[in-house]
């Protein structure tokens, strides 16, 4: 182990797939161009000059081409830089990588794979930085990972290629420069489990992708007021890792969760549902929701300020499902410091 | 070697009979499903696959059976599939519209316009990846080519070279809405020219003659020679989907149905077989005959076939390791 961010675990995995694998291919708009996907398909087609492509500006096309080609034997790893461009797709994501499967009686799958990275700050504005997690997860036959470190991202990788579906691949833009400990060999992160990020006994707090490292932080101000929250890091989002949530929220009997995306349809939603429709369940207050507001993010970092959620409002919102109030003084202060539309001081635009 | 008109002419027959006989049955109500029948335009997938080995690969559209039927597919498969039973192609899952059968290289029917047209050159692409020497043939309509996702397909396609026939079969509807209303008043094949494609247009009722030129396609596809787009002007003489005629609706000019009639594929394949007296009264007896049986047969089986079990319900939703 030794570490990595999480741009370079992606590269890597990425690399070790290609070399490992003969049906693995690379392909997406910029993957052998100078910027590399934000660096993560550095130089792979030096070194794989036959499965590593740039594509057409035809999302829509050259996805129901990497599903032809997957049906026939290949195992497409194809990427975008927005997660907004991909709507040009959802016809073949929807209509045929999540129904093949079904729709033929399970005589093929198709194992492909689809990067989509979620956009924030820096003005992404209403087009670059939808998180639409929610709409993928909706449709059966999909599974949809959110890994939240580079030691998840390559590890769900791996297991995503490896998987015999179609696997939609979401990261957030925030997380390419964040670092962990990661393996140089090959390892598998199993899609559908959660991880326990932090135990705890007064309230289960439910998170995933990007809005895991703000729940971490916003724990560190939570302990200081002798508040334990149990954090679940649900890394995939369909399916849905249920029952460890029902085992933590049956221990702590408190829920919240805090999901980077709008309300109304949220997965947020979804969790809170089927925790509330579980008789065996006894939760001890109102579960809640912290989430974008119900409209699309401006560009103006005058405005973005106000749109997303840090820890401030994680803190906030356990004292709610508390029903006590809590000192919100250091953790404003902390956010307050910090510039809110750069993910560190490192970055320097332009997307 | 030239294509085996005798063969060719039995091929559309089998379909003819077959669909005429879902036709004949449809309105027992027990094939509930839509079914859009390829009366009329048989020659277009006859001729194409006489031309293509079961390593070959075709995708189709919502109006699939002939070319399933005539890439090898099973009758008693798609007939079992139309009744919704746990042995048709897709184990009842699909329907009309979603017929397979791998093992002659029919990868897929979808019921999506343009929906099987990327995966077509994507089953190509793999191919070429492995320098494989088989050819994919993705069938479209004349609708297909208005919806961008045939662009972009025929943009790759040419872009690398892949051995992709594109079977354009014009039946100048799309429903009920002609194609003048839809696009400029310029040649199909205009729209491949754009793409850098090679491309050809000929009568698709005329089985012998797609048959042969398709031959050459596709060597050359084999050769590496890159993508063709091949228009078939043809005209389907039921209704879009059902299995009636609906002339009464008097959307396509009396003249202009009578003249195709005239120019049924069978008809055309008919008197080529006699020009060159291979026609005679015992083998269209036996032919007859030997199809009617055959077909008889599917529908027996298929209506007694057991339906899926319960637990089939939802067992599909993710392949497993």
């Amino acid at each position: 182990m030794r570490p990595l961010s999480f741009v370079e675990a992606l590269r890597e995995g990425t690399d070790q797939l290609l070399s490992s694998d003969s049906s693995v291919y690379l392909i997406g708009e910029g993957v052998p161009d100078p910027k590399f996907i934000f660096g993560t398909t550095s130089k792979l087609k030096d070194k794989h000059p036959t499965r590593v492509f740039d594509m057409p500006i035809s999302e829509n096309g050259l996805t129901g081409v990497a599903i032809g080609s997957a049906l026939n034997g290949m195992k497409p790893i194809m990427v975008h830089q927005r997660m907004d461009f991909t709507l040009y797709a959802v016809d073949q994501i929807i209509n045929n990588a999540a129904k093949w499967y079904s729709m033929f009686g399970g005589q093929k799958s198709v194992p492909l794979v689809i990067r989509m990275i979620i956009g924030r700050g820096w003005g992404q504005g209403n087009q670059h930085s939808q998180n639409l997690e929610a709409l993928y997860a909706h449709v059966p036959g999909l599974k949809v990972v959110v890994p939240s470190s580079a030691y998840a991202a390559k590890g769900m990788l791996i297991a995503a290629v490896e998987d015999p579906n179609p696997v939609i691949f979401i990261e957030h833009r925030w997380l390419h420069n964040t670092t962990s400990d990661v393996p140089q060999e090959m390892y598998r992160v199993p899609i559908g489990k959660a991880r326990v990020a932090r135990e705890g006994k007064d309230l289960t707090l439910v998170t995933w992708s990007y809005m895991t490292l703000e729940v971490m932080k916003a724990v560190e101000y939570l302990e200081k007021q002798y508040i334990s929250v149990e954090v679940l890091d649900m890394q995939t989002v369909r399916p849905m890792d249920l029952p460890a949530i029902k085992e933590s929220v049956k221990k702590t009997g408190r829920l919240l969760v805090a999901d980077d995306a709008w309300k109304f349809g949220s997965l947020a939603g979804e969790v809170i549902a089927s925790i509330c429709e579980d008789e065996t369940i006894n939760l001890k207050s109102h579960p809640r929701r912290v989430t974008y507001p119900d409209f699309p993010s401006p560009s103006t970092h005058g405005l973005t300020k106000y749109y997303y959620n840090g820890p401030r409002e994680i803190v906030a919102a356990v004292g709610k499902v508390l029903g006590r109030e809590l000192d919100l003084k250091e953790v404003s202060a902390y956010q307050e410091a910090r510039v809110h539309d750069v993910p560190d001081q490192n970055f320097k635009g332009p997307f | 070697m030239n294509p085996d008109l005798k063969q060719l002419y039995s091929s559309m027959v089998r379909i003819r009979r077959t669909e005429e006989e879902i036709a004949k049955r449809y309105a027992q109500q027990e094939m509930r499903c839509p079914v859009h029948l390829s009366i009329g335009q048989e020659a277009a997938a006859v001729g194409v696959c006489a031309a293509m080995t079961k390593q070959d690969l075709m995708v189709s559209t919502h109006r699939a059976h002939a070319h399933y039927l005539a890439k090898g597919g099973r009758l008693t498969g798609l007939i079992s599939e139309l009744y919704g039973k746990a042995d048709g192609c897709a184990k009842g899952q699909g329907g009309s519209m979603h017929l397979v059968d791998w093992s002659v290289g029919f990868a897929a029917s979808t019921s999506i316009v343009g929906g099987t047209t990327p995966v077509g050159v994507g089953l190509a692409f793999a191919s070429f990846l492995r320098q494989e020497k088989n050819i994919t043939a993705v069938c479209v309509g004349d609708a297909a080519v208005e919806e961008g996702v045939f662009h972009e397909s025929a943009n790759f396609a040419s872009l690398h070279k892949l051995p992709v026939l594109f079977v354009s079969e014009n039946n100048q509807y799309s429903c009920y809405t002609h194609l003048k209303d839809r696009q400029p008043n310029r040649p199909l094949t205009d729209l491949a020219k754009g793409h850098g494609m090679r491309f050809l247009t000929l009568d698709g009722n005329d089985v012998l003659s797609i048959a042969s030129e398709v031959q050459g396609i596709a060597e050359s596809l084999r050769r590496g020679e890159g993508p063709v787009f091949l228009e078939l002007q043809t005209y389907r003489h039921l209704e879009h989907c059902g299995p009636n005629n609906d002339d009464s609706l008097a959307y396509r000019p009396a003249q202009e149905l009578k003249d195709w009639r005239d120019r049924d594929p069978l008809t055309i394949g008919r008197r080529l077989l006699e020009k060159k007296n291979l026609w005679s009264d015992a083998f269209e007896k036996q032919l007859e005959a030997e199809v009617a049986q055959e077909v008889a047969a599917a529908f027996d089986h298929a209506l007694k076939a057991p339906f899926p079990e319960r637990q089939e319900l939802g067992a599909y939703i993710y392949a497993t390791p």
